[in-house]
Protein backbone atom coordinates (compact mmCIF):
# COMPACT_ATOMS: atom_id res chain seq x y z
CA UNK A 1 0.00 0.00 0.00
CA UNK A 2 2.36 2.38 1.11
CA UNK A 3 5.71 1.93 -0.87
CA UNK A 4 7.27 5.04 0.08
CA UNK A 5 8.59 4.64 3.62
CA UNK A 6 11.09 1.60 3.00
CA UNK A 7 11.58 1.24 7.00
CA UNK A 8 10.65 -2.26 7.85
CA UNK A 9 11.11 -3.37 4.01
CA UNK A 10 13.22 -6.31 3.73
CA UNK A 11 15.24 -6.55 0.27
CA UNK A 12 16.88 -9.61 -0.58
CA UNK A 13 20.07 -9.60 -2.13
CA UNK A 14 21.49 -12.48 0.05
CA UNK A 15 24.81 -10.25 0.45
CA UNK A 16 27.12 -10.83 2.98
CA UNK A 17 25.44 -8.87 5.66
CA UNK A 18 21.85 -10.22 4.81
CA UNK A 19 23.91 -13.72 5.93
CA UNK A 20 25.54 -11.55 8.79
CA UNK A 21 24.14 -13.17 11.96
CA UNK A 22 21.36 -10.31 13.22
CA UNK A 23 22.74 -9.71 17.09
CA UNK A 24 25.93 -9.03 15.55
CA UNK A 25 24.69 -6.18 13.44
CA UNK A 26 22.04 -5.11 15.88
CA UNK A 27 24.87 -5.16 18.15
CA UNK A 28 27.17 -3.03 16.09
CA UNK A 29 23.97 -0.91 15.58
CA UNK A 30 23.26 -0.40 19.41
CA UNK A 31 26.97 0.96 19.46
CA UNK A 32 26.94 2.85 16.08
CA UNK A 33 24.49 4.49 17.64
CA UNK A 34 26.32 6.03 20.90
CA UNK A 35 29.80 6.27 19.25
CA UNK A 36 28.55 8.73 16.62
CA UNK A 37 28.13 10.86 19.25
CA UNK A 38 31.68 11.32 20.42
CA UNK A 39 32.71 12.14 16.54
CA UNK A 40 33.47 15.91 16.95
CA UNK A 41 36.02 16.64 13.74
CA UNK A 42 36.33 15.74 10.13
CA UNK A 43 38.68 12.54 10.80
CA UNK A 44 36.04 11.09 12.99
CA UNK A 45 33.46 11.87 11.26
CA UNK A 46 34.78 10.85 7.94
CA UNK A 47 35.77 7.45 9.54
CA UNK A 48 31.69 6.88 10.88
CA UNK A 49 30.58 8.34 7.11
CA UNK A 50 33.14 5.53 5.15
CA UNK A 51 31.66 2.35 7.94
CA UNK A 52 28.02 3.11 7.12
CA UNK A 53 28.64 4.15 3.12
CA UNK A 54 30.70 0.92 3.05
CA UNK A 55 28.14 -1.38 4.91
CA UNK A 56 25.67 0.31 2.42
CA UNK A 57 27.45 -0.81 -0.47
CA UNK A 58 28.02 -4.37 1.12
CA UNK A 59 24.57 -4.76 1.17
CA UNK A 60 24.07 -4.75 -2.84
CA UNK A 61 20.52 -3.18 -2.24
CA UNK A 62 20.08 -0.85 -5.17
CA UNK A 63 21.36 2.38 -4.42
CA UNK A 64 18.01 4.16 -6.11
CA UNK A 65 15.71 1.75 -3.49
CA UNK A 66 17.47 3.00 -0.73
CA UNK A 67 17.61 6.43 -1.81
CA UNK A 68 13.82 6.58 -2.70
CA UNK A 69 13.02 4.92 0.37
CA UNK A 70 14.64 7.82 2.57
CA UNK A 71 12.41 10.22 0.65
CA UNK A 72 10.47 11.33 3.64
CA UNK A 73 13.46 11.49 5.92
CA UNK A 74 15.40 13.96 3.58
CA UNK A 75 12.76 16.57 4.39
CA UNK A 76 13.66 16.13 7.85
CA UNK A 77 17.95 16.11 7.54
CA UNK A 78 17.11 19.59 5.03
CA UNK A 79 14.80 21.06 8.03
CA UNK A 80 17.07 20.17 10.59
CA UNK A 81 19.40 21.45 8.69
CA UNK A 82 18.05 24.80 7.90
CA UNK A 83 16.78 25.35 11.18
CA UNK A 84 19.88 25.52 12.19
CA UNK A 85 21.36 27.77 9.96
CA UNK A 86 18.67 30.61 10.83
CA UNK A 87 19.04 29.49 14.43
CA UNK A 88 22.70 29.04 15.85
CA UNK A 89 24.73 32.27 16.42
CA UNK A 90 28.35 31.34 16.59
CA UNK A 91 31.19 32.13 14.80
CA UNK A 92 31.39 35.21 12.27
CA UNK A 93 28.79 36.40 10.20
CA UNK A 94 29.20 35.24 6.36
CA UNK A 95 26.63 36.65 5.01
CA UNK A 96 23.29 37.43 5.00
CA UNK A 97 19.57 36.06 3.55
CA UNK A 98 16.40 38.03 3.57
CA UNK A 99 18.36 40.17 5.96
CA UNK A 100 19.31 37.57 8.53
CA UNK A 101 22.64 37.03 9.03
CA UNK A 102 24.18 33.35 8.95
CA UNK A 103 26.73 32.59 11.17
CA UNK A 104 29.90 30.60 10.20
CA UNK A 105 29.04 28.35 13.39
CA UNK A 106 25.58 27.76 12.06
CA UNK A 107 26.62 26.46 8.59
CA UNK A 108 29.02 24.07 10.73
CA UNK A 109 26.78 22.80 13.51
CA UNK A 110 24.04 22.56 10.91
CA UNK A 111 26.27 19.95 8.39
CA UNK A 112 27.45 18.24 11.37
CA UNK A 113 23.73 17.59 12.81
CA UNK A 114 22.19 17.04 9.23
CA UNK A 115 25.35 14.04 8.61
CA UNK A 116 24.99 12.61 11.84
CA UNK A 117 21.23 12.10 11.31
CA UNK A 118 21.31 10.76 8.16
CA UNK A 119 24.22 8.70 8.80
CA UNK A 120 21.74 7.12 12.09
CA UNK A 121 18.99 6.81 9.84
CA UNK A 122 21.12 4.97 7.09
CA UNK A 123 22.65 2.12 8.67
CA UNK A 124 19.13 2.08 11.04
CA UNK A 125 17.12 1.28 7.49
CA UNK A 126 19.96 -1.28 6.78
CA UNK A 127 19.17 -3.18 9.58
CA UNK A 128 15.50 -3.90 8.36
CA UNK A 129 16.36 -3.76 4.49
CA UNK A 130 19.01 -6.83 4.96
CA UNK A 131 16.89 -8.38 7.94
CA UNK A 132 13.89 -10.98 8.15
CA UNK A 133 11.57 -9.76 10.95
CA UNK A 134 11.76 -13.28 12.17
CA UNK A 135 15.43 -12.61 12.35
CA UNK A 136 15.12 -9.79 14.32
CA UNK A 137 12.80 -11.37 16.91
CA UNK A 138 15.40 -13.86 17.44
CA UNK A 139 18.14 -11.35 17.79
CA UNK A 140 16.40 -9.75 20.45
CA UNK A 141 15.05 -12.68 22.12
CA UNK A 142 19.12 -14.12 22.28
CA UNK A 143 20.18 -10.74 22.82
CA UNK A 144 17.95 -10.61 25.88
CA UNK A 145 18.44 -13.76 27.03
CA UNK A 146 20.31 -12.86 30.24
CA UNK A 147 17.24 -11.02 31.58
CA UNK A 148 15.51 -14.42 32.38
CA UNK A 149 17.25 -14.73 35.48
CA UNK A 150 15.14 -12.06 36.80
CA UNK A 151 11.98 -13.47 35.84
CA UNK A 152 12.18 -10.91 32.20
CA UNK A 153 9.24 -12.73 30.14
CA UNK A 154 12.01 -12.57 27.09
CA UNK A 155 10.49 -15.39 24.90
CA UNK A 156 6.72 -13.59 25.30
CA UNK A 157 8.32 -10.44 24.20
CA UNK A 158 10.05 -11.93 21.19
CA UNK A 159 6.47 -14.18 20.52
CA UNK A 160 4.75 -10.88 20.77
CA UNK A 161 7.13 -8.79 18.24
CA UNK A 162 6.67 -11.69 15.66
CA UNK A 163 3.05 -11.87 15.98
CA UNK A 164 2.68 -8.06 15.57
CA UNK A 165 5.13 -8.19 12.52
CA UNK A 166 3.13 -10.78 11.14
CA UNK A 167 0.27 -9.30 11.22
CA UNK A 168 1.17 -6.00 9.86
CA UNK A 169 0.81 -6.78 6.01
CA UNK A 170 -2.44 -8.46 6.84
CA UNK A 171 -3.60 -5.86 8.58
CA UNK A 172 -3.18 -3.65 6.28
CA UNK A 173 -5.11 -5.33 3.73
CA UNK A 174 -8.04 -5.62 5.80
CA UNK A 175 -7.91 -1.97 6.18
CA UNK A 176 -7.98 -1.58 2.61
CA UNK A 177 -11.03 -3.79 2.23
CA UNK A 178 -12.61 -1.97 4.92
CA UNK A 179 -12.01 1.33 3.85
CA UNK A 180 -12.97 0.77 -0.27
CA UNK A 181 -16.91 -1.32 1.10
CA UNK A 182 -16.92 1.91 3.35
CA UNK A 183 -16.22 4.26 0.54
CA UNK A 184 -18.87 2.53 -1.46
CA UNK A 185 -21.43 3.04 0.90
CA UNK A 186 -20.55 6.55 0.81
CA UNK A 187 -18.13 7.69 3.25
CA UNK A 188 -16.04 9.89 2.58
CA UNK A 189 -12.00 9.88 4.02
CA UNK A 190 -10.30 12.38 1.73
CA UNK A 191 -12.50 15.35 1.70
CA UNK A 192 -15.19 17.51 3.90
CA UNK A 193 -14.71 19.10 7.10
CA UNK A 194 -12.12 17.94 9.43
CA UNK A 195 -14.50 16.92 12.32
CA UNK A 196 -16.57 14.71 9.66
CA UNK A 197 -13.22 13.26 8.45
CA UNK A 198 -12.47 12.13 12.18
CA UNK A 199 -15.94 10.78 12.33
CA UNK A 200 -15.49 8.67 9.44
CA UNK A 201 -13.20 7.12 11.15
CA UNK A 202 -15.41 4.65 13.17
CA UNK A 203 -16.63 2.76 10.62
CA UNK A 204 -13.26 2.00 9.78
CA UNK A 205 -11.93 1.44 13.20
CA UNK A 206 -15.02 -0.67 14.51
CA UNK A 207 -14.77 -3.92 12.21
CA UNK A 208 -10.90 -4.14 11.96
CA UNK A 209 -10.55 -4.61 15.99
CA UNK A 210 -13.38 -6.66 15.89
CA UNK A 211 -11.64 -8.54 12.87
CA UNK A 212 -8.22 -8.31 15.28
CA UNK A 213 -9.72 -9.89 17.76
CA UNK A 214 -11.60 -12.09 16.45
CA UNK A 215 -8.21 -13.27 14.71
CA UNK A 216 -6.35 -13.42 17.60
CA UNK A 217 -8.54 -15.44 19.63
CA UNK A 218 -8.18 -17.97 16.38
CA UNK A 219 -4.22 -17.28 16.34
CA UNK A 220 -4.42 -18.27 20.20
CA UNK A 221 -6.89 -21.65 19.79
CA UNK A 222 -4.84 -22.55 16.83
CA UNK A 223 -1.26 -22.35 18.69
CA UNK A 224 -2.70 -24.13 21.45
CA UNK A 225 -4.22 -26.84 19.46
CA UNK A 226 -0.69 -27.49 18.28
CA UNK A 227 0.81 -27.83 21.69
CA UNK A 228 1.95 -24.24 21.97
CA UNK A 229 2.86 -24.34 26.28
CA UNK A 230 5.39 -20.96 25.86
CA UNK A 231 8.72 -21.36 25.80
CA UNK A 232 9.98 -23.64 28.60
CA UNK A 233 12.20 -26.52 27.16
CA UNK A 234 11.67 -24.82 23.29
CA UNK A 235 14.21 -25.56 20.59
CA UNK A 236 15.11 -23.62 17.48
CA UNK A 237 14.60 -24.11 14.14
CA UNK A 238 17.72 -22.16 13.07
CA UNK A 239 19.69 -21.45 15.85
CA UNK A 240 22.23 -18.33 15.27
CA UNK A 241 25.74 -18.54 15.18
CA UNK A 242 28.61 -16.24 14.89
CA UNK A 243 30.97 -17.11 12.07
CA UNK A 244 33.80 -15.89 10.67
CA UNK A 245 32.04 -13.04 8.55
CA UNK A 246 30.68 -11.90 11.65
CA UNK A 247 33.85 -11.60 13.84
CA UNK A 248 35.39 -10.08 10.45
CA UNK A 249 32.36 -7.05 10.75
CA UNK A 250 33.09 -6.37 14.53
CA UNK A 251 36.38 -6.47 14.10
CA UNK A 252 36.09 -3.88 11.15
CA UNK A 253 33.43 -1.90 13.40
CA UNK A 254 36.07 -2.06 16.50
CA UNK A 255 38.89 -0.36 14.38
CA UNK A 256 36.83 2.09 13.21
CA UNK A 257 35.77 3.29 16.40
CA UNK A 258 38.52 3.43 18.29
CA UNK A 259 40.32 5.36 15.36
CA UNK A 260 37.38 7.83 15.65
CA UNK A 261 37.75 8.05 19.48
CA UNK A 262 41.46 8.40 19.29
CA UNK A 263 41.67 11.14 16.14
CA UNK A 264 38.81 13.36 17.89
CA UNK A 265 39.45 16.78 19.61
CA UNK A 266 39.98 16.02 23.10
CA UNK A 267 41.09 19.89 24.03
CA UNK B 1 -27.38 1.77 -16.71
CA UNK B 2 -25.21 -0.12 -19.03
CA UNK B 3 -21.44 -0.49 -18.15
CA UNK B 4 -18.47 -0.29 -20.98
CA UNK B 5 -15.14 -0.71 -20.89
CA UNK B 6 -12.48 0.63 -23.49
CA UNK B 7 -9.13 -1.03 -23.53
CA UNK B 8 -8.77 -0.94 -19.33
CA UNK B 9 -5.44 -1.35 -18.22
CA UNK B 10 -4.49 -0.99 -14.52
CA UNK B 11 -1.40 -1.22 -13.18
CA UNK B 12 -0.97 -2.01 -9.44
CA UNK B 13 2.78 0.13 -8.01
CA UNK B 14 3.62 1.19 -11.36
CA UNK B 15 7.50 2.10 -11.69
CA UNK B 16 8.24 -0.05 -8.52
CA UNK B 17 9.79 -3.48 -8.35
CA UNK B 18 6.78 -4.97 -7.47
CA UNK B 19 4.84 -3.18 -10.66
CA UNK B 20 1.82 -5.53 -11.71
CA UNK B 21 -0.44 -5.59 -14.52
CA UNK B 22 -3.81 -6.75 -13.32
CA UNK B 23 -6.00 -5.48 -15.99
CA UNK B 24 -5.14 -5.78 -19.70
CA UNK B 25 -6.46 -4.00 -22.58
CA UNK B 26 -10.19 -4.49 -21.11
CA UNK B 27 -12.88 -4.69 -23.52
CA UNK B 28 -16.71 -5.12 -22.50
CA UNK B 29 -20.46 -3.79 -23.05
CA UNK B 30 -23.21 -4.77 -20.44
CA UNK B 31 -26.49 -3.53 -21.86
CA UNK B 32 -28.51 -1.53 -19.25
CA UNK B 33 -30.40 -4.38 -17.12
CA UNK B 34 -28.44 -7.46 -17.79
CA UNK B 35 -26.92 -9.82 -15.17
CA UNK B 36 -23.33 -10.89 -16.20
CA UNK B 37 -21.41 -13.44 -14.36
CA UNK B 38 -17.85 -12.72 -14.24
CA UNK B 39 -15.88 -16.31 -13.55
CA UNK B 40 -11.62 -16.73 -13.91
CA UNK B 41 -9.38 -17.77 -11.84
CA UNK B 42 -7.98 -16.44 -8.69
CA UNK B 43 -6.15 -13.56 -9.60
CA UNK B 44 -7.70 -12.76 -12.84
CA UNK B 45 -7.95 -9.35 -12.38
CA UNK B 46 -12.09 -10.10 -11.26
CA UNK B 47 -11.48 -7.76 -7.70
CA UNK B 48 -9.77 -5.11 -9.76
CA UNK B 49 -12.62 -4.76 -12.61
CA UNK B 50 -15.02 -4.26 -9.89
CA UNK B 51 -13.32 -1.43 -8.05
CA UNK B 52 -13.41 0.59 -11.12
CA UNK B 53 -16.63 0.39 -11.14
CA UNK B 54 -17.80 2.87 -8.40
CA UNK B 55 -14.20 4.74 -9.04
CA UNK B 56 -12.89 2.76 -6.05
CA UNK B 57 -9.90 3.25 -8.85
CA UNK B 58 -9.25 4.76 -11.98
CA UNK B 59 -8.04 2.98 -15.20
CA UNK B 60 -4.20 3.29 -15.98
CA UNK B 61 -5.35 3.58 -19.53
CA UNK B 62 -8.29 3.33 -21.31
CA UNK B 63 -12.09 4.55 -20.31
CA UNK B 64 -14.43 2.91 -18.24
CA UNK B 65 -18.23 4.07 -19.06
CA UNK B 66 -21.13 3.41 -16.41
CA UNK B 67 -24.49 5.48 -17.25
CA UNK B 68 -23.43 8.86 -17.99
CA UNK B 69 -20.12 8.30 -15.62
CA UNK B 70 -17.06 7.88 -17.13
CA UNK B 71 -13.72 7.26 -15.48
CA UNK B 72 -10.53 8.21 -17.31
CA UNK B 73 -6.88 7.80 -16.64
CA UNK B 74 -5.47 10.69 -14.02
CA UNK B 75 -8.82 12.47 -13.91
CA UNK B 76 -10.57 12.74 -10.80
CA UNK B 77 -14.29 12.14 -11.50
CA UNK B 78 -16.25 14.79 -10.30
CA UNK B 79 -19.09 12.92 -9.79
CA UNK B 80 -17.32 9.62 -7.20
CA UNK B 81 -20.40 10.06 -4.75
CA UNK B 82 -22.73 10.00 -7.31
CA UNK B 83 -21.81 7.39 -8.86
CA UNK B 84 -21.22 5.26 -5.94
CA UNK B 85 -24.89 6.01 -5.03
CA UNK B 86 -25.90 4.47 -8.44
CA UNK B 87 -23.50 1.43 -8.23
CA UNK B 88 -24.24 -0.71 -4.92
CA UNK B 89 -20.84 -3.17 -4.29
CA UNK B 90 -21.27 -6.41 -2.26
CA UNK B 91 -17.81 -7.20 -1.47
CA UNK B 92 -16.87 -10.67 -0.42
CA UNK B 93 -17.41 -11.30 3.13
CA UNK B 94 -19.48 -8.07 3.53
CA UNK B 95 -20.28 -8.93 7.22
CA UNK B 96 -16.88 -7.29 8.18
CA UNK B 97 -18.22 -3.80 7.26
CA UNK B 98 -20.72 -4.03 10.15
CA UNK B 99 -20.06 -1.75 12.92
CA UNK B 100 -22.74 0.01 14.08
CA UNK B 101 -24.99 -0.26 17.71
CA UNK B 102 -28.03 -1.96 16.03
CA UNK B 103 -29.02 -3.64 12.63
CA UNK B 104 -31.17 -0.79 12.02
CA UNK B 105 -28.80 2.16 12.21
CA UNK B 106 -26.44 -0.12 10.32
CA UNK B 107 -28.77 -0.81 7.39
CA UNK B 108 -29.25 3.02 7.71
CA UNK B 109 -26.11 4.00 7.53
CA UNK B 110 -25.38 3.94 2.97
CA UNK B 111 -28.67 5.91 2.46
CA UNK B 112 -27.55 8.64 5.36
CA UNK B 113 -24.17 9.36 3.74
CA UNK B 114 -26.15 10.15 0.40
CA UNK B 115 -28.29 12.26 2.30
CA UNK B 116 -31.39 10.27 2.40
CA UNK B 117 -34.27 12.23 4.25
CA UNK B 118 -34.85 10.96 7.37
CA UNK B 119 -38.37 9.36 6.68
CA UNK B 120 -37.40 7.71 3.23
CA UNK B 121 -34.35 6.07 5.01
CA UNK B 122 -36.57 4.25 7.95
CA UNK B 123 -39.36 2.99 4.66
CA UNK B 124 -35.89 2.09 2.99
CA UNK B 125 -34.51 0.32 6.49
CA UNK B 126 -37.92 -1.81 6.83
CA UNK B 127 -38.07 -2.59 3.18
CA UNK B 128 -34.29 -3.70 2.75
CA UNK B 129 -34.55 -5.98 5.73
CA UNK B 130 -38.06 -7.59 4.43
CA UNK B 131 -36.39 -8.55 1.16
CA UNK B 132 -33.18 -10.04 2.72
CA UNK B 133 -35.59 -11.59 5.13
CA UNK B 134 -34.55 -10.26 8.53
CA UNK B 135 -37.20 -10.32 11.25
CA UNK B 136 -38.09 -7.10 12.38
CA UNK B 137 -37.57 -8.38 16.06
CA UNK B 138 -33.67 -8.23 14.64
CA UNK B 139 -33.52 -4.84 13.59
CA UNK B 140 -32.92 -3.48 17.45
CA UNK B 141 -30.38 -6.02 18.06
CA UNK B 142 -26.47 -5.42 17.60
CA UNK B 143 -25.41 -6.59 14.44
CA UNK B 144 -22.24 -8.65 16.12
CA UNK B 145 -25.11 -10.74 18.48
CA UNK B 146 -26.54 -12.34 15.31
CA UNK B 147 -25.52 -15.71 13.43
CA UNK B 148 -22.70 -15.41 10.50
CA UNK B 149 -25.91 -16.01 7.95
CA UNK B 150 -27.96 -13.03 9.28
CA UNK B 151 -24.67 -10.88 9.42
CA UNK B 152 -24.23 -11.42 5.92
CA UNK B 153 -28.24 -10.28 5.34
CA UNK B 154 -27.74 -7.36 7.04
CA UNK B 155 -24.85 -6.19 5.45
CA UNK B 156 -26.67 -7.06 1.90
CA UNK B 157 -29.16 -4.92 3.40
CA UNK B 158 -27.29 -1.76 4.04
CA UNK B 159 -26.34 -1.89 0.20
CA UNK B 160 -30.30 -2.65 -1.25
CA UNK B 161 -31.33 0.19 0.74
CA UNK B 162 -29.06 3.11 -1.14
CA UNK B 163 -31.20 1.31 -3.59
CA UNK B 164 -28.75 1.38 -6.20
CA UNK B 165 -28.75 0.67 -10.00
CA UNK B 166 -25.95 -1.45 -10.61
CA UNK B 167 -25.76 -3.77 -8.39
CA UNK B 168 -21.81 -5.91 -8.21
CA UNK B 169 -21.57 -9.53 -6.23
CA UNK B 170 -18.28 -10.63 -5.36
CA UNK B 171 -18.45 -13.60 -4.69
CA UNK B 172 -21.81 -12.87 -1.96
CA UNK B 173 -22.71 -16.60 -0.75
CA UNK B 174 -18.79 -17.52 -0.06
CA UNK B 175 -18.89 -19.61 3.23
CA UNK B 176 -22.64 -19.76 4.07
CA UNK B 177 -24.44 -23.60 4.05
CA UNK B 178 -26.53 -24.24 0.70
CA UNK B 179 -29.56 -23.47 1.59
CA UNK B 180 -27.92 -20.00 2.47
CA UNK B 181 -26.68 -19.33 -0.77
CA UNK B 182 -29.65 -20.74 -2.76
CA UNK B 183 -32.07 -18.25 -0.92
CA UNK B 184 -29.42 -15.49 -1.43
CA UNK B 185 -28.68 -15.69 -4.92
CA UNK B 186 -33.06 -16.55 -5.43
CA UNK B 187 -33.50 -12.85 -3.50
CA UNK B 188 -30.62 -11.47 -5.74
CA UNK B 189 -32.10 -12.38 -8.78
CA UNK B 190 -35.41 -11.51 -7.84
CA UNK B 191 -34.98 -8.25 -7.02
CA UNK B 192 -32.61 -7.91 -10.23
CA UNK B 193 -36.21 -8.51 -11.93
CA UNK B 194 -37.86 -6.54 -9.79
CA UNK B 195 -35.94 -3.53 -10.06
CA UNK B 196 -34.79 -3.82 -13.55
CA UNK B 197 -30.85 -3.40 -12.36
CA UNK B 198 -27.51 -4.29 -14.31
CA UNK B 199 -26.40 -6.97 -12.14
CA UNK B 200 -22.55 -8.32 -12.08
CA UNK B 201 -22.01 -11.55 -10.42
CA UNK B 202 -18.44 -12.84 -9.70
CA UNK B 203 -18.59 -16.29 -8.70
CA UNK B 204 -16.62 -19.78 -8.76
CA UNK B 205 -19.62 -21.98 -9.05
CA UNK B 206 -20.27 -22.32 -12.59
CA UNK B 207 -24.15 -23.59 -11.46
CA UNK B 208 -24.79 -20.23 -10.48
CA UNK B 209 -23.22 -18.28 -13.61
CA UNK B 210 -25.35 -20.92 -15.72
CA UNK B 211 -28.47 -20.63 -13.14
CA UNK B 212 -28.66 -16.60 -13.41
CA UNK B 213 -26.54 -14.87 -15.67
CA UNK B 214 -27.68 -13.94 -19.34
CA UNK B 215 -24.00 -13.29 -20.25
CA UNK B 216 -20.59 -14.94 -19.35
CA UNK B 217 -17.34 -13.02 -18.91
CA UNK B 218 -14.05 -15.00 -18.72
CA UNK B 219 -11.26 -13.50 -17.73
CA UNK B 220 -7.74 -14.58 -17.49
CA UNK B 221 -4.53 -12.57 -16.11
CA UNK B 222 -6.09 -9.74 -16.65
CA UNK B 223 -7.45 -10.22 -19.81
CA UNK B 224 -10.90 -11.10 -21.65
CA UNK B 225 -10.52 -14.80 -22.04
CA UNK B 226 -14.02 -15.26 -23.08
CA UNK B 227 -17.58 -14.04 -23.51
CA UNK B 228 -21.32 -14.95 -24.79
CA UNK B 229 -24.37 -16.67 -23.24
CA UNK B 230 -23.50 -18.97 -20.83
CA UNK B 231 -24.58 -21.83 -23.18
CA UNK B 232 -21.77 -20.43 -25.26
CA UNK B 233 -19.04 -20.37 -22.78
CA UNK B 234 -19.83 -23.50 -20.73
CA UNK B 235 -20.16 -25.59 -24.82
CA UNK B 236 -16.52 -24.94 -24.75
CA UNK B 237 -15.09 -26.96 -22.22
CA UNK B 238 -11.58 -27.53 -23.26
CA UNK B 239 -10.99 -23.97 -23.53
CA UNK B 240 -12.06 -23.37 -20.21
CA UNK B 241 -10.13 -26.15 -18.48
CA UNK B 242 -7.02 -24.45 -20.30
CA UNK B 243 -7.75 -21.69 -17.56
CA UNK B 244 -8.46 -24.06 -14.49
CA UNK B 245 -12.35 -23.54 -15.27
CA UNK B 246 -14.63 -26.29 -15.16
CA UNK B 247 -18.22 -26.03 -16.72
CA UNK B 248 -21.42 -26.45 -14.92
CA UNK B 249 -22.38 -30.72 -13.79
CA UNK B 250 -24.90 -30.21 -15.77
CA UNK B 251 -22.78 -29.84 -18.96
CA UNK B 252 -20.53 -32.54 -17.66
CA UNK B 253 -23.01 -35.00 -17.29
CA UNK B 254 -24.23 -34.17 -20.89
CA UNK B 255 -21.25 -34.60 -22.51
CA UNK B 256 -20.75 -38.09 -20.55
CA UNK B 257 -24.37 -39.07 -21.43
CA UNK B 258 -23.68 -38.51 -24.97
CA UNK B 259 -20.59 -40.35 -25.56
CA UNK B 260 -22.86 -42.94 -23.48
CA UNK B 261 -25.19 -43.16 -26.01
CA UNK B 262 -23.41 -42.46 -28.84
CA UNK B 263 -25.74 -39.63 -29.76
CA UNK B 264 -25.26 -35.48 -28.74
CA UNK B 265 -27.70 -34.68 -25.78
CA UNK B 266 -27.22 -30.44 -26.25
CA UNK B 267 -28.22 -28.17 -23.20
CA UNK B 268 -31.46 -26.58 -24.01
CA UNK B 269 -32.01 -25.05 -20.46
CA UNK B 270 -33.78 -27.83 -19.45
CA UNK B 271 -33.89 -29.13 -16.06
CA UNK B 272 -33.45 -32.82 -14.34
CA UNK B 273 -36.50 -33.67 -14.65
CA UNK B 274 -36.62 -33.11 -18.56
CA UNK B 275 -33.02 -34.21 -18.69
CA UNK B 276 -34.46 -37.86 -17.33
CA UNK B 277 -36.97 -38.26 -20.05
CA UNK B 278 -34.66 -37.24 -22.59
CA UNK B 279 -32.51 -40.19 -21.16
CA UNK B 280 -35.10 -42.23 -21.09
CA UNK B 281 -36.27 -41.82 -24.54
CA UNK B 282 -32.48 -42.20 -25.24
CA UNK B 283 -32.38 -45.69 -23.20
CA UNK B 284 -35.65 -46.67 -25.06
CA UNK B 285 -34.07 -46.00 -28.77
CA UNK B 286 -30.86 -48.48 -27.95
CA UNK B 287 -32.65 -51.48 -26.22
CA UNK B 288 -34.93 -51.61 -29.30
Amino acid sequence: MNNLLIVGQYVPTNSIVHRMDPRVKMLIIFFYVIFIFFANNVISYGLFTLFALGSTILTKVPRRFIAKGLTPVWFLIVFTFILHLFVTREGFVLFHVFGLPIYSGALEQGAVISLRFFLLILLTSLLTLTTTPIEITDAVESLLGPLRRFKFPVHELALMMSISLRFIPTLLQETEKISNAQASRGVDFRTGPFRERVRAVIPLLVPLFVSAFKRAEELAMAMEARGYRGGEGRTKLRELRVVKRDVAALVCFIVITAAALITRDYS
Amino acid sequence: MDITFEKVDYTYQANSPFEHKALDSMSFHLPSGSFTAIVGHTGSGKSTLIQHLNGLIRPTNGKVRIGDYVLEPKKKPKHAKALREKVGIVFQYPEHQLFEETVEKDIAFGPRNFGVPEQEIQKRVAESARAVGLGEDLLKRSPFELSGGQMRRVAIAGILAVRPRVLVLDEPTAGLDPRGQKEIMDMFYRIHKEQQLTTLLVTHSMEDALAYADHVLVLDKGKKYMEGTPVEVFSQREALQQVQLDVPEMFQFLLKASDQFGKPLAYQGQDVERLAEQLAALAGDRDE
